[in-house]
């Protein structure tokens, strides 16, 4: 078990491999043999993650460095101190975040080969899948922080390869401004994956800074380095030892000496802080707290990127326009809880920097608002399921930013079971309606179809619970663990999170602590109503559509999309117990307290164990409860109002409040004009009328060419034909030569004119060679 | 260390056996032509790979003398009068540009292979054209180096005005020759200075390298003397700017990077793969190795100042390739704004900084000879450019556009590609130099402002980003016009060999950069430590 930790690299040559076998012989392999492939390659990544997490229990939980065997080095530059290497961990962190990764992922490769089933472009779309795996296990398993940005990067392509896999598909303008803005066809699907890979870049920037700044400040960019063990205040004897042992030798070295070659960035934030050391900028120096809390705010531009929070959470809603296995797997369950990754991992820098901190909890508890309030309003059944990704990551970074790191990561894992469920039900729902779509023109009962039927519209759905049991009991389950309803997965997780809230605000008397439990309150009601409202406009009340009627969950190739289904449910409603907290009723004595957060503690140095609040958790749950009866009344009821409106936008006191969720709370149009059209102007400047108007046509073509013309004129008429004649003017004859000549350049006349010169060429150079080829020959 | 062949010369003189036995062939002989040049850059690249791979970098970086700090060198007098010495060697820096030309050279040659119009001729050239960029390179000669720099011009020249486009190329041609003819012509003069300033200090008129850097390295070194009377005002202080500079036109320093995309847009592919894709770094080479390296104290005064001409490159050369609707300008503009960053890491003046400096120009050699190649692809089916009117091309080229999207991707510095290997040192050495360079001006002076730099160079990556996606999405994806380009045909087997070829090498040194890393950097530190400058 001691020798596990080596297989590591395991989980990224696994979906490697499986890759490259699809991408060289995919087209042989058909459909079955390209699934067998991709799907094997993420068992074997789980199955490796399963193996180094039992090892991880058998030898205490001693995090372990891996470095990549035949090539350690990645950047090194020995003068200049830099060494950055190929390296993996294994501790209880990136383990999580691995079993996560691979287990919702291979549950996600295999619903996917049915999903995908006909697809012409079938093997190329599991490429990209298993590249993401491979791109999403640097991330989480990287000893550095390079490393994890070659994940956190390679993620972020994945994301935009698939979001643009059908480039070709058209999307219908939602509103006025979109349809001035692409036409009445709409946005095609790769400019979704543009958008998003560009307000990506601009978290990234953030994220290098931050590196760059980590880099200066503490000479390495390895969390710990091999053998080191996470000082850490709660480990109180253990931590003495080491902090004496790692602070002696220490003395009378700057940051970025040796101290950076024995050890990581946190244990070094951990020592520098505790001795309030400077850090040097040649003609000034900061204290190393404010440093600090510069690196972790450049870190939170990158969050806000990856994990889609106020202000760039903006492109996650549009990355819906790829296959929803991929919304299911890299914009919901995994890829954009990289950003929570982060936060956690970097745990002892944001918990010294508690200005950062609360300004990450009000991001992310803004963001919860947010997305929530936009999705109460959409009618796409991915996009309600986009907004509440966006709200739900808003609260695990709040979490996060309420130090509350281990509630951060319990949601995440939680979150990853009950959204894949989800999204991959909403997933079979698209696919059936598309299916009864087809159906109902093969019977010519098209009357009250549209021209362009849009199987995402929830109002052209309605009454699927009786012909798609399986997806409607599975979609229920995770509508309810969403909903934060006892006893499933979401209630564990948000019920801690809002319990840590309530003591950060109440026992620590920290602002953000009540504004974060207030508001996250308020979304977490918003998330049992928008749910609601997607549950009954889908599944209850009467089909709206003839797609609807002749929808069908047991077509061809949906058995693997249900059966997917089943085992997410599964999850879904287990899950949750991993961390039930103590004092929690008949529990206690059930199943292991705090199980998750003990075994996350060995890593996430300032991880705590969340308390019951019992009377809390019951007005969570009657609060959610009472959202779904809210929506029940207003959508279940009585049918949706036919003719594409909501109830809540015919009722007068509504109208407005729906309006605005329902255009997104114009988030988009106002980037529209304050960011891209400024940017657009700018370029426009620049190369118009900077470049071209000024450089080009004025510098360049009016003063140089005019001014030499000019002299070729002078020299040419009074100079040489008047003063000067025959031998003595050979710079004029040059220029005039070279003036008068090149411009009126015909082919016929360049043919003997070029092989002149380059016969002349040759014979300079043979000539100017001489002496040497003979001394070369001779010698 | 000297080798046991001359192969310096041998790469550099392939190319021109090969371009004298085209000419002997007959009008006919097209095909033969074609293998001639196609064998002659061939055996130049293998040649250049055994130069790289029998590089000694533990030996150059416990180099006792400047001698030393070249390897595979070759010497015999020349001109003796005028102390000219055909003196050719390579260093860490110039040994993996020996190795882009030949991966350049091979790739233009292999996708040059259907131009029928008179192919005998433009091959000739061609490899002229090559043995010029060669020659530079591994010149150690001040002479030598400028006869090689001159000798590549030319072919330059009557490639892009005869076998260029139509439009352009008679107008472009001339632009081109005329701006680095005055470039190069200022630094020969600047260089002409420094031989006789030398020479009467020494007694001894030489050109060479290594003479050179022995009088700059002196106690009292003729350089540093003050001219004019002038206090402060050194020979090297007064020179150092038209050197780089006059240098740095070639390597498209703003505001001489007019005839850059000019350039570019109106050569033919192979042309332009050479022409951005190695050309542009003779420029930047010749700049550090002139300019930087033999006037260091020029540089301290100077690049402090120049830095912000590179800053300009870099984020003004990517807001205007936003704006282009010709797909061949955009790699034109992509090409001024990533040759910021070379000279941008040369004004770092620390190792780091130069190092990543000296990746960036492989890297964004081998990645602009990937994207002229595209484009060419493109255009030689679709017979347009306009980027509004392609789109789809995925669908009849995916070769092309794979390897497109990987150029894209190593230019916006993705992680695991060439691109960020290159750009990250740089960034990092500017952010590492920050503290301890200064800009005074009079009694004015400005501190602190690398990292400011830094941050505003890579805000100038998005912008990249900006614009690669755009040409992505609307070249390679977008809609496929069925009507016009249903018939196109795939590229050609040759085609898909140099895309490979180059592809995988922005692959491999992104994934492992310690195949050149170390190598550079053995180049760098001896002209870092010339720079007085840290890591």
């Amino acid at each position: 078990m001691e020798n596990f930790p080596q297989l590591v690299p395991l989980v990224v040559f696994a979906p490697l491999l499986g890759l490259l076998i699809n991408l060289v012989l995919g087209k042989y392999l058909g459909e079955r043999g390209v699934g067998f492939v991709a799907v094997g390659a993420a068992l074997t990544a789980l199955g490796t993650a399963l193996l180094l997490w039992m090892s991880l229990i058998a030898t205490g939980y001693e995090p372990t460095v891996v470095e990549l065997p035949l090539m350690p080095n990645w950047i090194n530059i020995p003068a200049a101190a830099v060494d950055i290497a190929w390296q993996f961990r294994v501790d209880t962190l990136s383990v999580t975040m691995m079993l996560v990764v691979a287990g919702v992922g291979s549950l996600i490769h295999f619903y996917a080969t049915g999903y995908m089933h006909g697809d012409p472009m079938y093997p190329r779309f599991f490429v990209y899948l298993n590249l993401f795996l491979v791109f999403m296990m640097l991330l989480v398993t990287g000893n550095n922080f390079l490393v994890m940005f070659v994940g956190w990067e390679g993620v972020g392509l994945c994301s935009y390869l698939l979001i643009s896999f059908w480039w070709d598909k058209q999307n219908r303008p939602a509103d006025p401004v979109e349809a001035e803005k692409y036409g009445t066809l709409g946005w095609r699907n790769s400019i979704a994956g543009r958008k998003a890979f560009i307000v990506n870049r601009i978290g990234d920037f953030g994220l290098l800074l931050g590196v760059f700044l980590t880099f200066w400040t503490f000479g390495t960019l390895d969390f710990y380095k091999p053998g080191e063990v996470p000082i850490a205040p709660r480990h109180e004897e253990a931590a003495v030892v080491e902090h004496e042992a790692a602070a002696a030798p220490a003395e009378g070295e700057g940051e970025g000496g040796p101290l950076a070659a024995r050890m990581g960035v946190f244990n070094q934030a951990e020592l520098l802080i505790e001795e309030g050391a400077d850090v040097d900028f040649g003609p000034f120096s900061l204290p190393i707290d404010v440093v600090v809390t510069l690196i972790t705010l450049f870190f939170l531009l990158g969050v806000t990127g990856k994990s889609a929070q106020i202000p760039l959470f903006v492109w996650l809603p549009d990355a819906m326009a790829g296959p929803t296995p991929v919304s299911a797997l890299i914009h919901a369950a995994t890829m954009v809880t990289a950003g929570v990754y982060l936060i956690v991992r970097s745990n002892v820098l944001f918990h010294a920097a508690p200005l950062s901190s609360a300004v990450v909890a009000l991001v992310g508890t803004f963001t919860a608002l947010v997305g929530g309030f936009i999705a109460m309003g959409q009618w796409d059944i991915k996009k309600v399921l986009a907004y509440s990704t966006v709200s739900q990551l808003g609260f695990m970074v709040a979490a996060a930013g309420l130090g509350a790191y281990a509630a951060a990561m319990f949601h995440l894992v939680t979150h990853a079971f009950f959204k894949a469920l989800l999204f991959l039900g909403s997933g079979v729902v698209i696919h059936a309606v598309e299916h009864g779509h087809h159906h109902a023109h093969a019977h010519g009962e098209h009357a009250e179809e549209e021209d362009v039927f849009d199987p995402q519209d929830m109002r052209n759905m309605g009454g699927l619970k009786q012909r798609m049991p399986v997806t409607y009991i599975t979609y229920l389950v995770g509508t309810l663990a969403l909903a934060g309803i006892f006893p499933f997965a979401g209630f564990w997780s948000k019920d801690e999170i809002l319990a840590d809230a309530l003591n950060v605000g109440f026992l620590e008397g920290r602002l953000e602590g009540y504004i974060a439990f207030g508001v996250l309150f308020i979304a977490a009601l918003f998330t049992a109503f928008y749910m609601g409202r997607q549950l009954f406009m889908v599944f209850f009340g009467e089909p709206r559509t003839e797609a609807a009627r002749h929808a069908d969950e047991k077509a061809y190739g949906m058995q693997a999309m249900t059966r997917t289904l089943l085992v997410l449910a599964g999850g879904a409603t287990l899950v949750g117990l991993i961390n039930v907290p103590r004092g929690f009723w008949v529990f206690d004595w059930v199943i292991p307290n705090h199980a998750f957060t003990d075994f996350l503690e060995h890593t996430v140095v300032y991880a705590h164990a969340g308390s019951a609040q019992m009377l809390l958790a019951i007005l969570a749950v009657a609060g959610g409860l009472s959202m779904i009866w809210l929506a029940w009344m207003i959508y279940g009821k009585k049918p949706v109002v036919q003719g594409s409106k909501d109830p809540l936008e015919v009722t007068p006191q509504t109208k407005g409040i729906f309006a605005y969720a329902n255009a997104r709370m114009y988030w988009d149009e106002t980037y529209y004009r304050f960011f891209e059209g400024p940017f657009n102007r700018a370029a426009w400047w620049l190369a118009d009328k900077l470049d071209w108007a000024f450089l080009h046509d004025f510098v360049h073509e009016t003063i140089l060419y005019e001014t030499y013309n000019g002299i070729t004129r002078l020299l040419t008429r009074p100079i040489d034909l008047g003063l000067i004649d025959g031998a003595v003017n050979g710079l004029a004859r040059l220029i005039q030569a070279i003036a008068a000549r090149m411009r009126r350049l015909q082919t016929g006349y360049v043919r003997v004119y070029a092989l002149s010169v380059l016969l002349g060429a040759v014979v300079v150079v043979l000539l100017m060679l001489a002496p040497v080829l003979s001394d070369l020959l001779g010698g | 260390m000297d080798s046991p062949f001359p192969v310096l010369s041998i790469i550099t003189l392939t190319p021109v056996a090969g371009a004298l036995l085209i000419l002997l062939l007959p009008r006919t002989a097209k095909q033969e032509a074609r293998l001639i040049a196609a064998a002659a850059t061939g055996f130049s690249l293998l040649l250049a790979l055994l130069v790289y791979a029998n590089y000694d970098v533990a030996f150059a970086n416990s180099a006792q003398s400047v001698r030393e700090m070249f390897q595979f060198q070759e010497s015999t007098s020349w001109v003796a009068a005028l102390g000219i010495n055909y003196h050719l060697g390579v260093d860490g820096i110039s040994a993996p540009m020996v190795l882009l030309t030949g991966l350049a050279s091979f790739a233009g040659v292999l996708i040059s292979w259907g131009i029928d119009d008179r192919p005998r001729e433009f091959m000739a050239f061609f490899l002229l054209l090559v043995a010029g960029v060669y020659g530079v390179f591994v010149a150690m000669d001040l002479f030598v180096l400028f006869f090689f720099y001159e000798l590549a011009i030319f072919p330059m020249y009557l490639l892009i005005a005869t076998w260029g486009w139509k439009d352009l190329r008679e107008y472009a041609s001339m632009k081109l020759t005329l701006y680095i003819l005055v470039g190069s012509v200022i630094a020969l003069i600047g260089v002409l200075a420094m031989y006789f300033v030398a020479g009467d200090a020494t007694g001894t008129y030489s050109f060479d390298m290594v003479h050179m850097l022995e009088v700059s390295a002196m106690p009292n070194s003729p350089f540093d003397m003050e001219i004019f009377g002038i206090d402060g005002l050194t020979f090297a202080r007064a020179w150092f700017p038209f050197i780089f500079l006059g240098f740095g036109v070639l390597a498209g320093v703003f505001p001489f990077h007019n005839w850059s995309p000019d350039g570019h847009v109106a050569a033919p592919t192979a042309v332009s793969m050479i022409h951005a894709g190695v050309l542009m770094k003779l420029g930047a080479y010749s700049a550090l190795r002139v300019g930087v390296q033999l006037l260091p104290d020029g540089a301290r005064v100077h690049l402090p100042w120049i830095v912000f001409l590179t800053l300009i490159n870099v984020v003004y050369g990517a807001f205007i390739a936003m704006r282009q609707r010709d797909f061949k300008y955009v790699i034109g503009f992509s090409s001024v704004s990533h040759m910021g960053l070379v000279s941008m890491g040369w004004a770092t003046m620390n190792v780091f900084g130069m190092t990543g400096a000296g990746l960036q120009m492989f890297s964004h050699g081998a990645m602009t000879a990937l994207f002229f190649s595209c484009v060419g692809m493109v255009y030689d089916r679709a017979h347009t450019r306009d980027i509004p009117s392609l789109g789809g091309f995925r669908k009849v080229m995916p070769w092309v556009a794979f390897a497109f999207v990987l150029g894209g991707l190593v230019s916006m510095g993705m992680p695991g590609l060439s691109g960020f290997v290159a750009e990250f040192p740089i960034f990092m050495g500017l952010w590492n130099a920050s503290p301890t360079i200064a800009l005074h001006i009079g009694g004015w002076s400005l501190m602190n402002y690398y990292a400011i730099i830094a941050i505003v160079g890579v805000l100038g990556i998005i912008v990249t980003a900006a614009y690669v996606l755009r040409v992505v999405q609307q070249v390679f994806f977008g809609e496929f016009d069925q009507e016009h380009y249903g018939h196109l045909s795939d590229v050609t087997v040759l085609d898909k060999a140099a895309l490979a070829m180059l592809s995988l090498s922005l692959i491999i040194l992104g994934v492992w950069p310690s195949v050149m890393a170390p190598m550079v950097e053995s180049g760098v530190r001896p002209i870092a430590q010339l720079l007085l400058g840290g890591v």
